[in-house]
């Protein structure tokens, strides 16, 4: 298979990479760069567990092809917390229980994010669009949409 | 009481690492010298397997070896019953039966090597309804078996004759539910290590009973409980899914990490998890139900066929569930009650939350609501009238006095909630309009635990540091339920410790003892019991101890935010320096928690007994607006009234019942794998849809307490109640706003719009 070289920012930092022509970015995350935070849940863009963001984008990395987003910024959910501790998305989370199993939580986490980016105080209505590709099995989604509510909250100010 | 931690809407412990990606799940493992493997499952449902060709796949790049059954030392295992195939062997009984399985450097290269496997089968007819494999003559499915049933469970209780002979009413209604995908976001995944530690084999990954997985690695390799190692990891989501199913995962890779010598992972794509993974169970109900004019229950005779798919699995206890709680939560005095299950050539059916529970209580619940109706009372009423109450003897003949029954309680709070009276009013009169709006409800009564199935008992073990840090290990498992957050909660309140001093452990079978398996709502009531008893232990210790030095009597002692105090409030000294010198001193600062249940009963040929030693209650009720024009269902509203006994997590708890409304809001109107001949029509969530966030009605979660004698600090259940009401809830309201009875599940835009399903075997 062809190899190509691709160079993407993730989290910050630079990585040139040389990746199969189809090879999807979730891959490389999770097989080049060992960032195993995002995760594959149904491979065909349903399930929103591979949320990460492209440029600004929400997008679902098991449909995305690594070649495609060359020259990429990429932000995942290892991304979050930085030197002065975690983000307010993450806090929220914590504090509002917005976590049963965890794994539907990093795309949540970035779908989350992307909205807050754009629109930084969102009405439920936006936070469920925004959520809408994000299945979970688990917490019945009422407090993720606290969550978010609350941390559009505590970082506008 | 005034609790420091239990009570308390504590975060999570295991919250850090789910939030920043750093929580490593089956599929993030990684082993030095990892081999990949993938299995070839079967598409015919019952077959005979005339022939399989590996030479050509042996010889692919990579492949370090191509298996089948005869390379399986013991091929069957099973939980309950061990019919169960680890790869088919001269036969396979469903679609989905893995055949061959290949080992390779790499998932891709694994998987290209299945592509070359030739594998000749002599198709059979098959058997895809439960109500034609019982019937005399049925092609007979299980080698060494008379006929196709699994099991059958009676319940005999006074005289049904002369209660229908009594009965002013009697209905006579019939009731069907589906399959359903348990649709855990994570797909099953293990790693299988070999020759590690003085382990024979140690298992890691997505496991939700480490135990049960440790019995079936250790049963197929045909070696001993002690060489075979089971390490939880984080688990995406479980849901009763990742029993069976993962353990013939485990098993696989085991067999190939032994013949290969490296580490083996095995991760399924949705496909696969949806290809060969455990249903639940699709039953087939008839009830027929006597009352007097006045509303008194007389008789019921019910009988619930389950389809157990190609194994046995878990269907001997989930029918069992079922004979249990098949009247609902009401007296009455004449019971006849028979539960089956059959074997079929469909998916296999074993585990999932509820357990044997939402089939009956949809049935049951929606024929309260048509009695309700024939005798021209409000739904309220007729289960007012027929309600167990204190001291109510159940259908298997038990006297509910040890634990609140506070079913009045539960509904009066969820009506409350919800403001029942006022729209069950309003929406009873002319609405104009296509769209209609309707309200109804249900209630239930669930045992606590796994009762008469097995011997209930679970173990912890609690070690104090010499620096006052406190490690806690249970033999139960996160499941993402919130189970080491309330087993830390459970051990810093008899501690007296900061929650930032428990340090909760990952289970080791190698290292904690065998506790069964978290299922059946237990791990908190039974769990937290022998968290409870590890921790009073080291109490006693520490407050002997201290009474000694300090020259107080023990009562006079109290441990509270990490320091010990006397009687005036006066700190004596740190937990950390009290514990240090005591470690230092020569005493053990271990203990071993033990807990089992109270004695519980069952006769098995006359159905009576006392089944479960403590009960919880429940009620949901369901606000719909029915567009009688196009049969959409927007389910507007629901309130959840559960009594937990005791919330040790409120927080927590709320999470369950919102959780558990969703995924019952799935089982009533849109969740349904269809399977046509056996084979699954759609593996992943474009065909198989589950409740996005919006379909979210408006969740109104009402906890209630009445601590129980037997629970720590008077805890007992929520993960399954939540989820066991929905159904009937939603059928009933949309019967309210409709007129339109739907007795056969889910509740989807055809049944709701001309009464039945539109696809091919659709009832």
């Amino acid at each position: 298979m062809a190899k190509l070289d691709v160079e993407i920012t993730v989290n910050g930092a630079r990585h040139k990479l040389e990746v199969g022509s189809q090879e999807r970015l979730l891959d490389t995350l999770r097989e080049q760069l060992k960032m195993t935070g995002t995760k594959e849940g149904c491979s065909v863009g349903e399930c929103g567990a591979c949320t990460v963001i492209v440029d600004d984008q929400a997008v679902n990395s098991c449909l995305v092809l690594t070649a495609q987003v060359d020259g990429s910024e990429i932000i995942t959910v290892e991304g979050l917390e930085s030197k002065s501790g975690l983000h307010p998305l993450q806090k929220a989370f914590i504090e509002k229980q917005a976590i049963q199993c965890g794994f539907c939580t990093p795309g949540m986490l970035m779908s989350a994010l992307a909205l807050l980016n754009t629109n930084p105080t969102p009405t439920k209505e936006e936070i469920k669009t925004a959520l809408e590709g994000n299945l979970c099995r688990c917490t019945g989604y009422q407090q993720i949409i606290d969550a978010v509510e609350m941390a559009a909250e505590e970082w506008g100010v | 009481m005034a609790f420091k931690h239990v009570n308390k809407g504590v975060r999570r412990v295991d919250a850090y690492e789910k939030v920043t990606g750093k929580a490593k799940f089956g599929a993030d493992l990684e082993f030095a010298n990892m081999l990949h493997a993938k299995v070839l499952r079967t598409e015919y449902p019952h077959a005979e397997i005339k022939k399989i060709e590996t030479a050509a796949a042996e010889g692919m790049p990579g492949v370090k070896g191509v298996f089948t059954a005869q390379d399986i030392p013991n091929n069957l295992f099973g939980v309950i019953v061990q019919d169960q195939q680890v790869l088919a062997d001269k036969k396979v009984l469903l679609a989905g039966d893995g055949v061959v399985m290949a080992v390779a450097e790499t998932e891709a290269q694994a998987a290209a090597a299945l592509e070359k496997i030739e594998v000749e089968y002599k198709e059979l007819e098959g058997v895809f309804d439960p109500l034609e494999s019982r019937k005399e003559g049925a092609l007979k499915l299980h080698p060494g078996k008379d006929d196709n049933q699994v099991i059958h469970h009676p319940l005999r209780k006074g005289d049904v004759e002369k209660g229908f002979a009594e009965a002013d009413v009697i209905l006579e209604r019939e009731y069907t539910t589906q399959f359903i995908e348990h649709s855990y976001l994570e797909p099953e995944a293990v790693v299988v290590v070999p020759n590690e530690e003085n382990h024979l084999v140690s298992v890691y990954g997505s496991i939700q009973n480490p135990y049960a997985t440790r019995n079936a690695v250790s049963a197929v390799l045909e070696v001993e409980l002690a060489e075979v190692r089971v390490i939880q990891n984080h688990i995406g989501g479980s849901f009763g899914g990742k029993d069976e199913v993962v353990s013939a995962m485990a098993a696989r890779a085991a067999v190939m990490a032994l013949k290969t010598g490296r580490p083996v992972k095995m991760v399924n794509s949705r496909e696969e998890s949806f290809t060969e993974s455990y249903k639940r169970h699709p039953y087939h109900l008839t009830y027929k139900i006597g009352a007097t004019k006045e509303g008194k229950l007389t008789a019921m005779e019910i009988e619930a066929v389950a389809d157990s798919g190609g194994y046995a699995c878990q269907t001997p206890f989930v029918t069992w569930r079922s004979v249990v709680q098949a009247t609902g939560p009401y007296e009455v005095e004449n019971v006849k009650t028979d539960t089956y299950g059959y074997y079929t050539n469909n998916p296999y059916t074993g585990a999932m939350r509820g357990y044997g529970s939402p089939q009956v209580i949809f049935a049951q619940e929606s024929l309260m609501d048509e009695l309700a109706a024939e005798l021209g009372l409000e739904p309220v009423e007729l289960r007012k009238r027929n309600m167990y109450s204190q001291g109510s003897v159940t259908a298997s003949g038990q006297k509910l006095e040890r634990h609140t029954v506070s079913l009045n309680e539960v509904m009066t709070k969820a009506m409350e909630a919800i403001d029942y009276k006022k729209k069950y009013e309003e929406y009873s009169g002319e609405q104009p309009g296509d769209k209609k709006k309707g309200i109804g409800l249900s209630i239930s009564f669930r045992g606590c635990s796994l009762g008469a199935e097995a011997i209930d008992a679970a173990a912890s073990v609690i070690q104090i540091n010499k620096d006052g840090s406190v490690a806690v290990y249970s033999g139960l498992a996160e499941n993402g339920q919130g189970l080491k957050t309330i087993f830390s909660q459970i051990a810093a309140e008899v501690l007296g410790v900061p929650m930032s001093e428990v340090e909760f452990k990952e289970l080791d079978t190698s290292f904690t003892p065998d506790s069964g398996s978290t299922v059946a709502s237990r791990a908190t009531l039974i769990g937290g019991n022998a968290i409870k008893d590890a921790a009073e232990k080291l109490k006693g210790r520490i407050m002997d101890f201290a009474a000694d030095k300090y020259d107080f009597k023990v009562e006079q002692l109290e441990l509270k935010d990490g320091f010990l105090y006397d009687g005036q409030g006066n700190r004596l000294a740190t937990f950390a320096d009290l514990t240090g010198e005591m470690g230092n001193t020569g005493i053990l600062m271990s203990a071993y928690g033990w807990y089992k249940s109270p004695p519980i009963s069952w006769d098995e040929e006359k159905g009576s007994g006392n089944p479960y030693f403590t009960y919880v209650y429940g009620c949901q009720i369901a606000e719909v607006e029915v567009d009688t024009g196009t049969g959409e269902l927007n389910v507007i509203n629901m309130a959840a009234a559960h009594d937990v006994g005791r919330a040790i997590n409120p927080e927590n708890v709320k999470g369950q019942i919102y959780g558990g409304v969703m995924m019952g809001l799935g089982y009533g109107i849109m969740e349904e794998l269809e399977v046509r001949d056996g084979v699954i029509q759609g593996t992943n969530f474009h065909d198989y849809m589950i409740p996005t966030i919006q379909d979210m009605p408006d969740i109104k979660p009402v906890i209630v307490e009445n601590p129980d004698p037997d629970g720590p600090f008077g805890a007992k259940s929520i993960g399954e109640p939540t989820l066991e009401l929905g159904s009937a809830a939603i059928a009933n309201a949309v019967a309210h706003a409709s007129g339109r009875r739907i007795r056969s599940l889910p509740l989807n835009l055809e049944r709701v719009l001309i009464g039945r399903a539109l696809h091919k075997g659709g009832k």
